[in-house]
Formats: structure tokens, sequence, C-alpha cells
């Protein structure tokens, strides 16, 4: 008797301080979700830490960007949002917007303008490709090699383009192990003009066309599936060049000293953004709100390319990009989207690629396996 | 009466009831009490294991979406002959005009893009733009009436045409106050009668309005949707004469004028939005998968698609799936096998050495059992590759060239020794447990009686330890087959399995049909195996110790 008295009071207690803890977490906390590493290092510097000391509300990192489709759409089908805002690529972001899993959001009325009076449309401009992302940076695939294993007399590699050369620049090289991107090299470098890369990759032979010219490095090639793989490759020597984002490339360069160039020729721009998960409670989402005004500013955006070399989304930003934080060096010459790095670029075609994802990714799997 | 008088009869208990029913009764009482007894366990489990599980198989088969989103088409499009070569007719068009409508308002169509998307490219952006442009074909006829006379221009005036009289005084009553509930659209009788598709178009448009958008009805003006809806109505030329209230004046002079607007033409509107609806094959792809349930998902999960004329192969350069179950298979066996090779004298030698060398032994197997998984592939990573710790000291050993180092990582022996060496705690604990009740006398018995070392051991110690072989391979083999992160980190392109491809599909192609299709063949096959092993061998064999 005298147990059974004892269990139901300690399972009362447990279960009325378990709903006044959750009730103290509802009221003061904040989960934000990122990619981790180097990335969300600087989101935390450059957002985190200065909206927390305005506030006083406690920002929780979590670091599940990767898979944050996938429990996205989980915990709408469980009714239960525990994420406050969600950091995707774009491509995942107009998913995500499709799938009815992330808000639609006024930019204007949501987001701070520009210190001379642009509205926040008009400064993200065409960074906006869907109603539910509001875009933070703008980021680059591009290539590292090797410096150290560039043959004396040999002009270093300067791009995509050199990566298909086996002649000149023997070694192992490292793709990503999916089609976006690749494709669309394997195409250039085969002498597509730009403008006409993606109506030949719709038609059979173009995607043939393209499979052929990555046969030529395919026994040569690691490929990869996350970026701080192609950053271990390269830094253990293992692949003369690898693809990677340009900001893992900065950091494994300047930060950690490796003997790393850059190859900026055919980088491929993405964009990466905030997405809020749809259907938010009230008060959750007014916090949110009250957070993306504050870290979506052109201050912030701009002080978040002092931490990592991705250039701010907002054209207002730009200019006020300065230093790094603790390297002091200048970031302009590391931005993708500096003039002479940016000599020859190309877009993320998103909307052709929600419509053939499916489709090529089947078909690069399959060449993958043969 | 009593035992004694009827010797024949039942057996009585104290109670006068039979032995029999009293003895069940108490059995079952105590069946109850057992069964409340791991009631939480078994709960626990139903809970957070079988019906999820359950949940994501069913995926597989699931299809409701196209159904549930072009209602109106599908069932148009049921009567349409895929094979004849002609896009289906005009009612068809107009079909899918109110279900896009309908559906953009809800953004449901480019939920329903992806979905078929994944049977045939280029649906996805079909639907979006014409989600995007739909609403202009219903605006040719918004226009018309609204230039005709400014009563279908106002939000009041059309409530007060469908509205019920109960339902317009609780609105105008209603203060608009979110705690107080938005009192619920409710049809005018009279309207309905005279016109049908107006009355149920403006109906979905209320319950949107109202219960999805939680928008104030009064303020919101009708959709373009409901304009057409009303053309349609009018120019079937409706009895208006028994209708007499609110807007039956405007009712009868839109009528008459009805006849002479200009009027949408669907399959041309639809071709001007994309030139693919009048592709055959983006109707029939629709028409194959209206059904509520579908196999496409598992045809696609065995390298076949679903077309017209049943299933087929897809072509030469989209089969994966098959190549890799088959792969998958296979590379699990090598590394069950592998185990068993490496597992077999370690667990001898734990079992055979006294008891502090053993301890020792002991805790070097299971170190590395305790280690994370991630930082032993990492590891692994380190040692092979090819300006690893295994290559440089063979190139300093002299026995390989500098330039021609092994290819140890990145494909699949990488994956068949990384995974030998993580899972084979699992092949040496239940064998270490197995040899560790084998009586050491049975082998001296066999020598003494003439056998050599080799006889001894095959013939009389191995027999006793293939129990624990059993158990081993049957938990290596089922963890191998389901793996996801060793091969994905150290299998390259050559040594993934089917695992990863259902990872992908789980978090980044988010075709989670697919995923739990691929999911229920590995399933059903990994059941097969446990039952073909034991048929052949008997689960009764298997030991996990004692």
């Amino acid at each position: 008797m005298k147990l059974t008295k004892t269990l139901l009071a300690s399972t009362a207690l447990t279960v009325a301080s378990g709903m006044a803890f959750a009730d103290g977490h509802m009221a003061s906390e904040m989960t934000i979700v990122s990619w981790g590493g180097a990335y969300s290092n600087s989101q935390q510097k450059a957002y985190h830490d200065p909206y927390m000391e305005k506030s006083g509300i406690t920002i929780i990192n979590d670091e599940s960007s990767p898979e944050g489709v996938a429990k996205m759409r989980a915990q709408a089908e469980a009714g239960n949002i525990t994420w406050d805002l969600v950091d995707l690529e774009a491509a995942d972001a107009i998913r995500v917007c499709d799938e009815g899993l992330a808000m639609e959001i006024d930019h204007d009325e949501v987001l701070a303008a520009a210190p001379d009076g642009t509205s926040a449309s008009d400064d993200f401009g065409d960074m906006i490709v869907s109603d539910c992302f509001i875009p933070q940076i703008v980021f680059s695939t591009t290539f590292g090699y090797r410096t150290d294993q560039v043959a004396e007399g040999v002009e270093p590699p300067k791009g995509a383009c050199d990566v298909f050369d086996l002649e000149t620049y023997p070694g192992k090289r490292g793709l990503n192990k999916q089609p976006i991107a690749n494709m669309e090299w394997a195409l250039l470098c085969d002498g597509v003009a730009y403008e006409d890369v993606y109506d030949v990759l719709e038609t059979e032979e173009g995607q043939d066309r393209a499979f052929a010219k990555l046969d030529t490095i395919k026994d040569q090639t690691i490929f990869w599936s996350s970026a701080a793989e192609a950053i271990q490759l390269l830094a253990d020597g293992e692949v003369f060049m690898s693809s990677t984002y340009n900001g893992r490339l900065f950091s494994a360069i300047e930060e950690q000293g490796q003997p790393i160039g850059m190859a900026w020729d055919w980088q491929m721009f993405d964009l990466d953004g905030w997405v809020v998960p749809a259907d938010l409670p009230e008060d959750r989402l007014a916090r949110v709100m009250d957070y993306l005004y504050f870290a979506t500013d052109t201050q912030r955006l701009a002080d978040q390319a002092k931490f990592i070399s991705y250039g701010p989304a907002r054209a207002s930003s730009a200019p006020l990009v300065s230093t790094h934080a603790e390297l002091g060096i200048d970031m302009a010459p590391h931005m993708p989207t500096e003039p002479s790095n940016a000599e020859n670029t190309f877009v993320n075609n998103y909307t052709w690629w929600a419509d053939y994802r499916d489709d090529l990714d089947s078909k690069f799997q399959a060449w993958l396996t043969q | 009466m009593t035992r004694a008088s009827d010797p024949t009869g039942p057996m009585m208990a104290a109670d006068g009831t039979p032995l029999k029913t009293s003895l069940n009764r108490a059995l079952r009482r105590q069946k109850l009490r057992a069964l409340a007894l791991i009631a939480p366990l078994l709960i626990f489990i139903l809970v957070t294991f079988i019906a999820p599980i359950a949940d994501m198989l069913f995926r597989s088969v699931e299809n409701q979406i196209v159904s549930d989103t072009l209602p109106r088409t599908t069932e148009q499009l049921a009567e349409w002959d895929g094979d004849s070569g002609e896009i289906p007719a005009p009612e068809v068009f107009k079909a899918l005009y109110t279900d896009i409508f309908i559906a953009q308002e809800r953004k449901l169509h480019t939920r329903l893009g992806s979905r078929l998307n994944y049977e045939l490219t280029g649906v996805s952006s079909l639907f979006r733009k014409s989600g995007r442009r739909v609403e202009d074909m219903g605006e040719v006829y918004q226009d018309q009436f609204e230039d005709l006379n400014d009563f279908w221009k106002d939000a009041e005036t059309w409530n007060a045409l469908m509205g019920s009289d109960a339902w317009l005084a609780a609105q105008t009553k209603w203060d608009g106050k979110s705690d107080v509930p938005q009192p619920q659209f409710e049809l005018r009788e009279e309207i309905a009668g005279v016109l049908p598709q107006t009355a149920a178009t403006f109906e979905i448009f209320a319950d949107f309005v109202q219960n999805e958008d939680d928008d104030n009805l009064a303020k919101e003006d009708p959709w373009a949707l409901v304009y057409s809806a009303l053309y349609d109505d009018l120019i079937a030329e409706p009895d208006l004469s028994g209708y007499a209230g609110p807007g039956s004046a405007e009712l009868l002079e839109a009528m008459a004028a009805a006849s002479t607007f200009e009027t949408v033409d669907y399959p041309a509107a639809f071709e001007k939005i994309d030139k693919d609806w009048h592709d055959i094959e983006v109707w029939q792809t629709i028409q194959t998968y209206s059904p509520d349930f579908t196999s496409g998902y598992f045809l696609n999960a065995v390298d076949m698609k679903k077309s017209p004329d049943g299933a087929e192969m897809r072509p030469e350069n989209e089969q994966i799936y098959i190549k890799l179950f088959v792969r998958t298979l296979i590379m699990s066996l090598v590394i069950t096998g592998s185990c068993i090779l490496l597992g077999y004298p370690v667990a001898w030698l734990l079992a055979n050495l006294p008891a502090r060398t053993a301890n020792l032994l002991m805790i070097l197997v299971l170190l590395p059992f305790w280690t994370s998984l991630l930082v032993r592939t990492s590891a692994w990573k380190v040692m092979l590759q090819q300006q690893g710790v295994v290559n440089d000291t063979l190139v300093w050993l002299g026995l390989v060239a500098d330039d021609s180092r092994l290819a140890l990582i990145n494909n699949q022996t990488g994956t068949i020794i990384a995974m030998t060496h993580i899972l084979l705690p699992f092949m040496i604990l239940p064998l270490y447990s197995v040899m560790k009740t084998i009586p050491p006398s049975y082998l001296r018995a066999a020598k003494s009686l003439g056998a050599t070392n080799w006889t001894a051991f095959w013939r009389v110690y191995f027999p006793q330890s293939v129990p624990g072989i059993g158990a081993g391979s049957i938990l290596v083999f089922i963890l191998a087959i389901g793996y996801y992160i060793t091969p994905e980190l150290v299998g390259g392109t050559t040594g993934t399995f089917i695992s990863n491809r259902i990872a992908y599909h789980i978090s980044s192609s988010l075709n989670w049909g697919l995923a739990a299709a691929l999911g229920a063949i590995l399933l059903a096959l990994v059941l097969g195996l446990y039952w073909a092993y034991d048929k052949i061998v008997g689960i009764d064999n298997v030991k996990l110790g004692g």
C-alpha cells in the first residue's frame, strides 16, 4: 500500500516537473538547425551570440541539416514540430516548400530593409528562389588541388575542365557521388556552350555524352558523399584534385595551412538559407520572426563573412565584407563572387533539377555501379 | 449427487463446479497476470517498433495522393482509352482545371507533381507551372461577370446569394475575434437546386477560407473557379422562375448574358500553359497511377516499371536495385565467412586459455566493440588508404612499388575488411560461450583412443561447436545485410549496399515509397533466409551460450 502511494506520488511529481520543464523550455529556448562545423560556427558568432545577448533567449544548435528535409517531413507527419528554424540549400528549400512543410514568407514584411531603404525583396533580388526561402549566403562548388603534386614546369590547374585532363595532371580525382554539377562540368568541358548545357542534358544523347566524358576519368575518381570527406582526401594526398565547397577549401588552406590551391573556373554557384517549418505555434513563430529580422539584416550577413568565405546574399552586405576575424586577411579575394574568381561560373538550375533529378540520379547511380 | 454416488461423472471441485472448469479458470487468471506483467514491454514494442515499421512498409503500396488531389480528373479519366492515341476529352481537361485550381489553393499540386515525377520526368515542373497559371483560365469568366454587374464583384453579395439566412445572421453578429469561432458556412437550400455546380464549388471555397486559411468569409472574394462554375450552371439554362431569394434579378440578367460570353477552351488553354498536357504519356501516367494502391514502388525496386501494357524492365542504364541486392547478399556472405575464419581460432583460445590470460584476451575482443563505429571506420580509412599506414609499410618493405600502391579502400575490399573487423565480436562471443561448454575431456578421450590432433578436432570438437557458428553467422549476416554507415564511408562506388540507396531515398530524394519497398524486400529476404536456415540446420541448434 505504502509502496503504491510512493510510486503514485513520485510519478505525479515527475509528470508535473516534466511539464514545468517543458513550459520553461518553450519560453526561452529556440532550436536552430544547421550544418555543423565551420559553417555553424560562423553563424554562432555572427548571429546567435549577439542575438542571445540582446534578447536573453537561448539558442540550441542542432546539426541535422544534412537530413533536414526528411526530418521536417517526419516531424510534420507526427504533428510534433520541435525545430524552430532550419538552414537548407536552395534546392531542398524548394522541396520543403513544395511539400507544404515550410511556411511561405512575405519577405518585405518579415525581413529588415537595407540601410539605404531598399526593400528586402529587392535587396535579396534573384536569390529568393522560393517563397519559403530566406537566403543567407552564396557558396560555390569548385575545385581544390594539391600544390605539391603539380609537376615542375606545369601550370597549376585552373578549374573544372582540368579534372578531365589526365595527361597534364595525372593522379586520382575526387567528385561528388551525385549527378548535380558533375553532369554540367562534363558537358561544359566537352565543348558544349554554357547556354546550351541544360538543353543538351535534357536529351538522351546529351546524357550519354556527359557519361562518356565522365567515363574517361571514372577509374581514377574517388566519389565522396560528404564535403568533409573531400577535404580529408585532399589533406591526406589521396587525390590530386577534388570538387568541394569553397568555404571548406578556404578553411583547409588558410586556417589549417594545407598545401592546397583553388581552381575556380566553372565553379557552380548555389544558395543556402533559412526556412521556417510550417504550422509553428504562434508564440514560437513570433520568436523565430524576431530572430530572423535580426539575423538576416545587412550588417549580420556581412559579419558572417568574417568567419567563412561565403558571399552574403544581400546586395547591400557586399561592400561591408571586411577581413577575417582571427586571421586578419582580406576576405574579398576568397569570395566565390570576386570577379577574378568568377570568370566562368554557372548557377545550379533548381527548377531543371527538380524535374530531372530522379531520372538522372538513377542513371548516375547505375553508371557508378557498372 | 456426490462424488461417491456417481463415479462416472466429472470430478468436482470443493465449490461444486467441475474440476476442469475450475482449473481452467485458475490457469486463465494466471495467464492474464503474466500478460499484465509483460504488458508494458509488449505495448512499448508495439508502439515504438512494430507500428512505425508497419506504417513505413505500408507506404510502399500507398498511392492515394493522385486520386485525393485530382478526384474529378481521375474519375473522368477512367473512361479514357490510353491506347487510342488521342488526348482525353475536353471534360477531362475541365475536371483537371477544377482539381488543379483547388489543389494550388491548398498547395498540394507541387507535391503531386513530385510524386508523379518519380514515374515520368518533367511532370514536376508541369504541375508547378500549371498551378501558377490556372487562375488565368477562370478569370476569363470572372471578368465578364464583373463587367456585367457590380453585384458579382463583392464578397458580401456572394455570401447573401449562397449562404442560408441563419448563417448570414450569425456571421453578421460575429465580431471577427479569433477566440470566438467563426460560424460555419451553411448553404442556402434553394440555391443548390438552381445552381448545383456553383453551390458545390462555393462550399469548397467557404470551407477552405474558414477552416484552412482561418480568414473571415465575409471579407474574401470568391475564387475565379466559382465564376467558371456559375457560367457552367447558367449556360445550362436552369429554371430560375421558382427562385426569389437575394440576387434573383442579377441571376436572370446574367443568364441572358451568359450565352454571349467569351468561352474558355480548356484543352487549348492547358496546351498554352505547357504543350506536355497534350502528350499522351502524361495522361497515361496519371491514369496508371490513379488507383489508391500501386505496385509501382515494388516494381521500381526490382528495376521494373509500370506501363500501359503491364510491367516491363527498365532500360539497361537505369537498372541498379537487383544488382545492389545481389551484391549486398554476396558481400554479407563473404563477411560472415571471414568472420568465421578469423573468429573461430580466437574463440578457441578464449575458451581454452587459463582464466587470467583469457580475461585479458576477452578485453581485447570487447574493447573495439565498445568503441564508436565511426571512430573504427575512420581508423580503417587511415590504415587502408593509398597514402595510409598499410601501403606505406608495404612500400617501405619494398613489397609494393611506390607508384602502384594497393587500392584497399573505396572499393569492395575496403568494405569487407572494415565490416569484418566491426562485426567480429558478434561472431566470437557466441562461439566462445558455446566452446566454453565443451568439456576438454572429450578431446583427451579421443586422443587417448588413438585419434590424431586433426581427427580429434574435426570429428569430436568441431561438431559440438557448430551451434555457435550458426548463432554467430546468423547474427553477423543479418547485421551485415542492413549495414549502412561503413559501406558509405569506405565502400566507394563498388562497395556500397542496398541500405545506402534506402538511406538516400529516405533523406535526399524523399521517395519514401520506394525506400519502403526496398526495405520490405530486404526484410522479406532476411526472414526467408532465416526460414531456410531453420529448415536446413534447425533453429534449435543455435546456441548463444549455456
